[in-house]
């Protein structure tokens, strides 16, 4: 087994772990963390792809790596929306729940 | 087993158990801090993959800004959590996600043991036109000549996500000042670690950025490490965040999407294709617009961290 091949086992189960914390957790911040954490993996998986592209004198494909660049951005922006509807959330009503009852 | 392969699988090992941690943490501030650690554990993965330009990416953004941005979260929603632990589900759909988070990651892992050999890359024409682009560095030719468009559109995005943000605030406040006025002790750590950091931190910023073109490094990150020294100085207190409705800070969101479509459009002109740039000047037209996305860029991370205004403009 090669070392681009753990890091491949290694996303997978990144993945897996994002997506049950992402539906066991009811706190909406923890849903948010679960989002990067799936988001770490998939990022992780297209670094795999990368590495086993490598040709050309370069160590990895570029063009998945700058597609990773490009999607931490994304991640980001998403994140710094969903934190500010959260508050915003908590704000109006003292409370944080994705509850529709009560 | 190779020194290298038991370090990787060690590595690997290591993020898994700090993912896990993060899940199991009973407290969201420390599963932030968890996640922070996962950030930069996945920044050397990054290093171990030949990846050097997406590790300074993932300690900047991944880690470091969004774990900034998610610590200040959890401190203000502290009071919710001991409410939001009685909506914790049963044992069942525990056992049904447990088992259909299992299933997605064997899936996974299958496809990625059964990928071609050999793997499909773009590699050697990113090589082959490298020189056409007149830079060093493949992934920042990949990012502003051969799928320029997927930046330009990641500038909007970023924009999108601060129009979005803003909206969020309620009337009485609007045009006012993002967040609460932080107050540090002058004499403090803080404050001094701030004043000693900012301006070293503007030079590593700008560095990392400039090296790009033949080095790792590029735009974003150097735009995320001047975002980091603006918010720094603002926990310091040592500056106030602008009023939204200020004038200069609008200029300064779009400037750098709006040339940055000014020299796409002008492409159509001067070669033929919308974002094409004409042989000669490449590398001169790529620098015009790296400069204001830059500043774009920083500026855009850092009023998202501030958030959406909650204190009422001085009149």
């Amino acid at each position: 087994m090669s070392s681009v091949t753990v890091y491949g086992l290694c996303s997978a189960v990144l993945v897996g772990l994002g997506l049950f914390s992402l539906i066991v957790h009811p706190q909406p911040l923890r849903k948010i963390l679960a989002f990067n954490l799936i988001g770490g993996g998939v990022f992780l998986l297209f670094g795999v792809v990368a590495r086993r592209g490598a040709e050309g004198g370069f160590g990895g494909d570029p063009v998945p790596q700058a597609l990773v660049i490009t999607g931490l951005v994304v991640a980001f922006a998403a994140t710094a929306l969903a934190v500010a509807l959260l508050l915003r959330l908590f704000q109006e009503t003292g409370r944080a729940t994705l509850r529709s009852d009560g | 087993m190779t020194i290298a392969l038991a370090f990787d699988t060690g590595l690997a090992a290591l993020v898994v158990g700090v993912a896990i941690w993060t899940i199991t943490a009973r407290e969201a501030f420390a599963a932030v801090v968890g996640f922070v650690a996962y950030g930069l554990l996945l920044a050397l993965v990054w290093v171990r993959l030949a990846a050097p330009d997406v590790a300074l990416t993932e300690a900047a953004i991944g880690s470091g800004v969004t774990g900034g941005l998610l610590l200040g979260a959890s401190t203000r929603l502290r009071r919710t959590e001991t409410p939001a632990a009685g909506e914790k589900p049963g044992a069942t759909l525990r056992l049904a996600a447990a088992l259909l988070c299992t299933l997605v990651s064997t899936g996974l892992a299958a496809i990625l043991l059964l990928l071609p050999e050999p793997a499909p890359t773009l590699a050697p024409q990113a090589a082959a036109n490298l020189a056409a682009t007149g830079l060093g560095n493949p992934v920042t030719a990949v990012l502003m000549a051969y799928r320029a468009i997927d930046t330009l559109l990641e500038t909007v995005v970023l924009l999108l996500a601060l129009v979005g943000v803003w909206s969020l605030a309620p009337d009485h406040v609007w045009g006012g000042f993002p967040g609460p006025r932080h107050h540090a002790d002058p004499d403090g750590v803080l404050t001094f670690i701030a004043q000693l950091l900012v301006p070293v931190g503007i030079l590593v910023g700008i560095h990392i950025f400039w090296v790009g073109s033949v080095a790792p490094g590029g735009e974003f990150q150097g735009a995320t490490i001047l975002a980091a020294m603006w918010i720094l100085a603002m926990m310091a207190g040592l500056v106030d965040a602008p009023p939204v409705s200020r004038c200069w800070l609008r200029l300064l969101l779009v400037a750098g999407p709006a040339v940055f479509l000014a020299i796409g459009l002008a492409g159509l002109a001067m070669a033929g294709a919308f974002l094409g740039y004409p042989v000669d000047y490449a590398k001169l037209l790529i620098v015009t617009i790296e400069v204001p996305v830059t500043l774009s860029i920083a500026a855009t991370l850092a009023v998202l961290v501030a958030g959406p205004p909650e204190r009422a403009p001085r009149r």
